[in-house]
């Protein structure tokens, strides 16, 4: 069998070393050719993926194993589960929209943008395979290096602040992840994650260790209060920056949650769920009204993604089969949904150079056809049935009704509030007269930008409709860890 | 007693000897037009040096000269490793050095007697030799500090070094004379044997112990005997910075070796506990300092000293896998420190010296390849995936956690968050800012496939650090160390 794995972490990164080669800022148009090339291979060898995956198995599939670092009983072991497999799609897809989404926009340093964008995709997908803490940690990490220079080159007037303040957020969390990793390196003499699940730990460990690795995911989700370095790192970055940190990146950090968190430390998982589960509901609630009030649209956007993955991390702390499936179709559906709010802000950026809400005023009048493809990605941002913003949340709230009423009944004031900010700034920023001679002077979308939202659209559509094929998925893996989760490891 | 055998032992000290006195009398009769014969005479020496510690690598440990030497595995390795970072410094300087008159026969004599004080250290098999060894290596590069004669800092920066070195010796004799007067010997073997039978008067033994490795801390630079470190860093002329940065440190990783693990093994859990202070304080205070930096040197100086309180930390785990990261921290931090003053000797040309952050501006604009090279010295340091620095950071928390010393790592990855923020503000300048400076790049063509090579090897070894890891522990078992 092909090493459909190795092709999705390694075809990116050499098609971003090969537009580094070829590409100098006087031949652009080679740099964006090859970069487009590179995404669509990459998307193309995680295909297989998709269609060879056996969902009746909770078993890790497509797995590769080779020794790496014996000194340490290092290993190149990577494997999809139902949890992992459909992240891997999703940042190939993105990495797809984001070369496409910056064509004509980036303008300088072409060739560096698309390679960031392309090494910083293998790197992703590497996270999402690797079975291996060690190797997990060198994609965790290696990949806040090309978004570092993509904030900060590209970025914004207040770039720097925000690109340093990324990094070094991240990076305070990871490394205490480090030091947890070569503790059960200690315990276990392996640094295979799965062995890890095996591994008996007593309470006081497994809370200590449980810290650590909390630390390092609640940061990249982000969960309150952890989460100020993502409004900054989102108003600054470039569109394709925005988008790869809200699909992507931030479902890293969900992500860690089942795969080692709740697996490795289950028993201080279940004690301190009550606190988690505290943190989503601030999170949900008051990130929320936060968002209500915020001028500036990316920021805006910025805020509703704390508030929505509030919910993920909300749904994995109950412990229900509805709960986490709820919180993992919540991770892929956010990412169709805040990637397109992001390209949507982009389009108008390009256009008028500003994100204040108060700048704006009647696009609909000059951009018929981006209104309503806004309207749609709204509409799911605030959850709208058919939508698959719809989906994820309601499967939460369902399951958290069974725990308890009132944990159901706070988690879904989102409904309300979600709705109220984003489509109180659709409102202002499309309906109404045109506001001023800039908007007035507005162009529709182009071929495209139509047929990049229309392609998200799609997803949306289909993931609202019919999510079983998404849930089949996940359905088994899911069960196998909350069963493993249910044993007690002391 | 002698017989051919030691010289086998010492083919490589006794091949650098003569091949200096070759270069510093064939030097006399070559013009100052022609300096380059004397250079690529040295260059051959320093190869011939190379061959011959991995030529005469013995299996098994063997002393010779009744035990003043020893020749094993490390030895060898290390004496290796010296000789490419010496070579590579003369390549990288090359230009460097002839924009201030300082490519001169008497540069690459001292760098050669430099090279043999650091290799007598390396394969001492007693104190008297580690002595001999350490005060060659220091008297040469104080004289090499010095010999930029028309820079008032460089005169600064020698008068400094030398006033607190002699000092530094001083009190390193003084503990060795205070574990000979407790053990009767100077042999390390002998005084390793001594003590572990629990012979020794223990007020003295600890009362030695301490200024032992207050010497030691002297030569690495770490808190709290580290104030020569950025003055000398800064004044010398950046050529001498790069030598006193990168194989003293092999050297000195040897001489700790031998002298605490091995001579003084017994007393292990009482220098255990002051390398843990002088760890901490030196990944404090050399992070925190280097923050305030405008200067390029000085804020490598920091770093260097916040990263011997790393290799530090691997070295007092005291056991196995402790010495092998420490040795694998070393060579790492040599690796990438060449590469970080090469890097500077790059951009500098006549009458600009290029140490200043600021003079990093906007690297990028003028040339992505070498902007690419600096951002991977800095997440080298930094300790970031995928380069070698992360390794040797893992490795070196890996060994003290298994030590049982979980709060020391803890404290040891906070250090390094605020490490990467200056590490990080040098990728900031190279990428975010506009350079002011437009000047074109230009270098001999050897530097530069040299330092590009230097700083892939970075990348190289920090997608696949398990051959130099593997180098490490080998080096150490074959030795008898482990």
């Amino acid at each position: 069998m092909m090493p459909y794995l190795s092709l999705s972490i390694w075809v990116p990164i050499v098609a971003g070393l090969a537009v580094l080669a070829v590409g100098r800022d006087r031949d652009a148009a080679a740099a964006r050719w090859i970069a487009l090339a590179g995404a669509i291979a990459g998307l193309a060898v995680t295909l297989p993926l998709w269609l060879h995956f056996d969902t009746g198995t909770s078993q890790m599939q497509f797995v590769e194993r080779s020794e790496w670092i014996p000194r340490f009983d290092i290993h190149y072991h990577l494997g999809v589960d139902g949890i992992s497999m459909l992240f891997v799609l999703l940042n190939s897809l993105m990495t797809l929209v984001v070369v496409w989404s910056a064509w004509e926009v980036i303008q300088v340093r072409v060739a560096q943008y698309m390679a960031a964008f392309l090494i910083q995709s293998g790197l992703i997908n590497g996270a999402f395979c690797a079975l291996d803490g060690i190797l997990f940690y060198m994609f965790f990490e290696a990949m806040l290096i090309p978004m570092y220079i993509i904030i900060g080159a590209w970025g914004g007037p207040n770039r720097v602040y925000a690109a340093v303040k990324f990094f070094l957020y991240t990076l305070l969390g990871s490394l205490l992840m480090l030091v947890a990793l070569v503790y059960l390196y200690d315990v276990s003499e392996t640094f295979s994650i799965l062995d890890w699940y095996k591994v008996p730990l007593s309470l006081k460990v497994q809370v200590l260790l449980f810290i650590a690795f909390f630390l390092s995911f609640a940061v990249k989700v982000p969960m309150w209060p952890v989460h100020t370095w993502l409004p900054d790192a989102h108003v600054e970055a470039p569109t394709g920056g925005s988008v790869v940190l809200a699909a992507i990146t931030l479902k890293i950090g969900a992500y860690g949650f089942v795969r080692f968190i709740l697996p490795i430390v289950p028993d201080a998982a279940r004690y301190l769920s009550h606190f988690v589960i505290a943190l989503s509901l601030i999170a949900i609630v008051y990130i929320g009204f936060v968002a209500l009030v915020q001028a500036d649209m990316k920021k805006l956007i910025a805020y509703s993604s704390i508030s929505h993955m509030g919910f993920v991390t909300l749904g994995f702390f109950l412990f229900s089969q509805l709960g986490m499936e709820g919180g993992l179709v919540q991770m892929i559906s956010h990412g169709f949904v805040s990637a397109a709010m992001f390209l949507c802000v982009g389009v108008m950026y390009d256009r008028m150079h500003s994100r204040q809400i108060a700048d704006y005023g009647g696009v609909v009048n000059t951009m018929p056809k981006f209104a309503a493809f806004m309207m749609l990605f709204a509409m799911a941002n605030s959850g709208l049935p058919a939508t698959s913003g719809f989906v994820g949340e309601f499967m939460v709230i369902l399951a958290s009704v069974k725990v308890n009423f009132w944990l159901g009944a706070t988690a879904a004031t989102i409904m309300i509030v979600g709705a109220a900010y984003t489509l109180w700034m659709y409102k202002r920023v499309i309906y109404g007269a045109v506001g001023n001679d800039q908007v007035a002077a507005l162009t529709d979308l182009n071929r495209r930008e139509f047929w990049m939202l229309g392609a998200v659209a799609l997803l949306v559509f289909w993931m609202g409709l019919w999510p079983k094929p998404f849930i089949d998925v996940m359905h088994s893996s899911v069960a196998d860890l909350l069963a493993h989760v249910a044993k007690s490891k002391l | 007693m002698i017989n051919d055998l030691d010289f086998a032992a010492v083919l490589p000290e006794i091949l650098l000897l003569c091949g200096a006195c070759a270069v510093l009398l064939g030097d006399l009769f070559v013009g100052d037009g022609r300096r380059h014969v004397s250079f690529w005479l040295t260059q051959i020496v320093l190869a011939a040096a190379a061959w011959s510690a991995l030529a005469t690598m013995p299996p098994v440990p063997r002393g010779a000269f009744a035990g003043m030497v020893v020749d094993d595995t490390l030895a060898d390795t290390l004496k290796f490793m010296s000789c490419v970072a010496v070579s590579l410094m003369l390549f990288y300087s090359r230009g460097y050095s002839a924009a201030r008159g300082l490519f001169r026969g008497e540069t690459f004599v001292l760098a050669l007697f430099a090279l043999l004080g650091m290799m007598v250290m390396i394969a001492a098999g007693s104190f008297v030799t580690l002595y001999l060894g350490l005060e060659l290596l220091s008297l040469s590069l104080y004289a090499m500090v010095a010999m930029y004669r028309t820079s008032n800092a460089a005169t600064e920066a020698a008068m400094k070094y030398f006033v607190l070195g002699a000092l530094a010796s001083g009190i390193l004799l003084y503990g060795m004379s205070m574990i000979y007067g407790s053990t009767g010997s100077l042999d390390i073997g002998v005084v390793a044997k001594t003590l572990a039978t629990g012979q020794g008067d223990r007020t003295i033994l600890l009362f030695g112990l301490v200024f032992l490795v207050s010497g030691v801390a002297f030569k690495l630079g770490a808190v709290p005997y580290h104030m020569w470190v950025p003055d000398v860093y800064d004044g010398a002329p950046t050529a001498v910075t790069l030598l006193i940065g990168t194989a003293p440190k092999l050297a000195a990783f040897a001489f700790m070796l031998r002298l605490l693990a091995v001579a003084l093994g017994s007393l292990w859990f009482d220098w255990q506990g002051m390398l843990m202070v002088l760890a901490v304080l030196s990944m404090v205070l050399g992070n925190v300092v280097a923050i305030a930096q405008t200067s390029m040197k000085r804020m490598l100086a920091y770093s260097s000293i916040a990263n011997m309180g790393f290799m530090l930390m691997g070295f007092l785990a005291a056991n196995p896998s402790g010495y092998s990261a420490a040795m694998f921290y070393a060579i790492a931090y040599v690796l990438t420190s060449l590469a970080s003053f090469g890097m500077i000797m790059l951009l500098s040309r006549e009458g600009f010296e290029a140490d200043q952050l600021s003079d990093f501006k906007g690297l990028n604009q003028r040339s992505p390849w070498w902007a690419f090279m600096m951002l991977l010295v800095m997440f080298s340091l930094a300790g970031v995936p995928p380069t070698v620095g992360f390794y040797a950071k893992f490795a070196v928390i890996q060994a003290a956690v298994d030590a049982g010393f979980v709060w020391l790592a803890v404290v040891a990855v906070l250090t390094s968050v605020v490490g990467a923020f200056y590490y990080l503000r040098v990728v900031k300048l190279m990428y975010f800012d506009d350079a002011t400076d437009l000047a074109p790049i230009d270098a001999r063509a050897d530097s530069r496939w040299f330092l590009s090579a230097n700083g892939l090897a970075l990348l190289a070894f920090g997608i696949f650090p398990q051959q130099l890891l593997g180098i490490c522990v080998v080096a150490l078992a074959n030795s008898g160390l482990l």
